[in-house]
């Protein structure tokens, strides 16, 4: 399905200074739904390409970065098993820097 | 209801305090689900009664902001501004950035600072390591190497505050450091046995007995609110780590603080609460205030940290000031002694060491 990702808070340095990445990911075999898990997962392959430890911890993102999906915090739904829709826009902020 | 809500997407929950817009996050200080209308009114709010509470301005006052260009000056600027306004503290604001000299974060950052006296319409002024001390943090760096630069270029910004406050003749320096930041220091000053510094560190004012004393209104607010109010009101901010803070003891503390925010959002609160709380015995031996021999600023030492620090880099002796015992090889340990210009590192008091 066709997403649009945004990168901040210093993300996006991991991306090759990209913020904004429209991406077409495929709804993993034998799961009928791209979940908040699944994405992760193939953004860490596909478009973090460097210290992915920044980005990720485990199967989740590194504490102390946001995420939002359609400008919502995934803390209202259900974090890593938020299902995704076509057009969805996920945004991960950053906020391990200085203020 | 758990059933229910485990696949559900977001955007479906009501704002729980008008209960008609929906719901754009959840406050990590109370768990709330909240709509951004709410949350901006919330969050403005608090730091308002914090304000009151605390008393920490008073009308007529000159106040400079330190503004790094950072997530948590920015937010600051535009709260205080907007607060100043609204509820009439009838305060002067300035905008207070110091230019530590590096290159490829500092340089870009204060472009944001720039950026944002425009926008808020506050007036800036910048002051740079090089101008007062003669060294930029790229040179200290090559000199000393990529440890300890945080002890370095820490000591000479406050220094480098004070200064730049006095000369745009403010009453007080405001500073954005947030719940989370306060709550790694807490742990920091436990880690390292730092009982001067832990009994200070949680107080929203500081210095009011040197010559400009300096407030945190941000001292409950977590940092997800202020990224959050920056990214939903489209704030301008400069977000990149600097490039010798990987190495910083910090970091550990700030990782624990958050994980622990993931499983216990409240546990922020609550170890700055312990910090203030803290009481220290009496038989513990504290520092005593007096100032500097060579350049009068506060200190418990006879020469400040600054000056022995620049007097290390001065005579190529990048370890001086630095660390318990090592780094000091015995002779320049039998220059000291000599000049009498400090004791023995084995002898300095609690609080008087730093990494």
């Amino acid at each position: 399905m066709h997403l649009t990702l945004e990168f901040g808070g210093g993300l996006e340095l991991l991306c090759e200074s990209v913020k904004v990445h429209n991406v077409n990911v495929d709804v993993p075999k034998g799961a009928d739904k791209l979940t908040m898990k699944d994405l992760l997962a193939w953004v860490r392959t596909n478009l973090i390409k460097e210290r992915p430890e920044m980005f990720m911890k485990g199967e989740s993102v590194r504490p102390g970065v946001l995420v939002l999906v359609n400008d919502c915090d995934w803390e209202l739904s259900s974090q890593l098993d938020t299902t995704l829709e076509e057009k969805d826009v996920v945004v991960f902020i950053s906020t391990l820097h200085g203020g | 209801m758990e059933a229910d809500t485990k696949h559900k997407k977001p955007g479906t929950r009501l704002c729980c305090a008008c209960n008609q817009r929906r719901a754009a996050l959840k406050r990590p200080k109370t768990l709330e689900q909240i709509c951004r209308e709410c949350f901006y009114a919330v969050f403005e709010e608090e730091i308002h009664q914090v304000i009151l509470e605390n008393k920490l301005f008073k009308p007529g006052e000159r106040i400079a902001i330190g503004a790094s260009g950072g997530k948590d000056s920015t937010v600051l600027a535009y709260v205080l501004s907007e607060l100043n306004r609204r509820h009439n503290y009838g305060l002067d604001l300035f905008l207070l950035s110091v230019d530590e000299g590096i290159t490829g974060y500092r340089d870009d950052s204060l472009e944001t600072v720039k950026r944002n006296e425009l926008q808020y319409g506050l007036p800036l002024k910048i002051v740079s390591y090089k101008d007062l001390y003669g060294w930029t943090m790229d040179e200290i760096v090559k000199m000393i190497g990529l440890k300890n630069n945080c002890t370095f270029c820490g000591v000479f910004r406050r220094q480098a505050l004070d200064r730049g406050a006095a000369l745009l003749k403010v009453d007080k320096v405001a500073t954005g450091h947030n719940a989370d930041d306060i709550a790694e220091t807490v742990l920091l000053n436990i880690l390292r046995g730092d009982i001067a510094r832990l009994s200070r560190c949680t107080s929203i004012i500081t210095g009011e007995d040197g010559p400009i004393p300096r407030c945190k209104p941000f001292k409950y607010t977590y940092e997800k609110e202020i990224v959050m109010y920056a990214y939903f009101k489209k704030l301008d901010y400069f977000s990149t780590e600097c490039i010798y803070s990987p190495n910083a003891y910090r970091g550990f503390a700030r990782e624990f603080i958050k994980d622990l925010e993931r499983i216990r959002p409240r546990a922020i609160l609550d170890i700055i609460k312990s910090g203030e709380d803290f009481r220290i015995a009496t038989s513990t031996k504290m520092p005593e205030q007096g100032t500097c021999e060579r350049c009068g600023y506060i200190s418990s030492q006879k020469w400040c940290k600054a000056c022995v620090l620049l007097e290390g880099l001065n005579r190529g002796l990048p370890k001086l000031g630095i660390g318990r015992n090592q780094g000091l090889n015995s002779d320049a340990k039998e220059d000291i002694k000599k000049d009498g210009r400090t004791k023995s590192i084995e002898s300095k008091q609690c609080g008087s060491l730093e990494f």
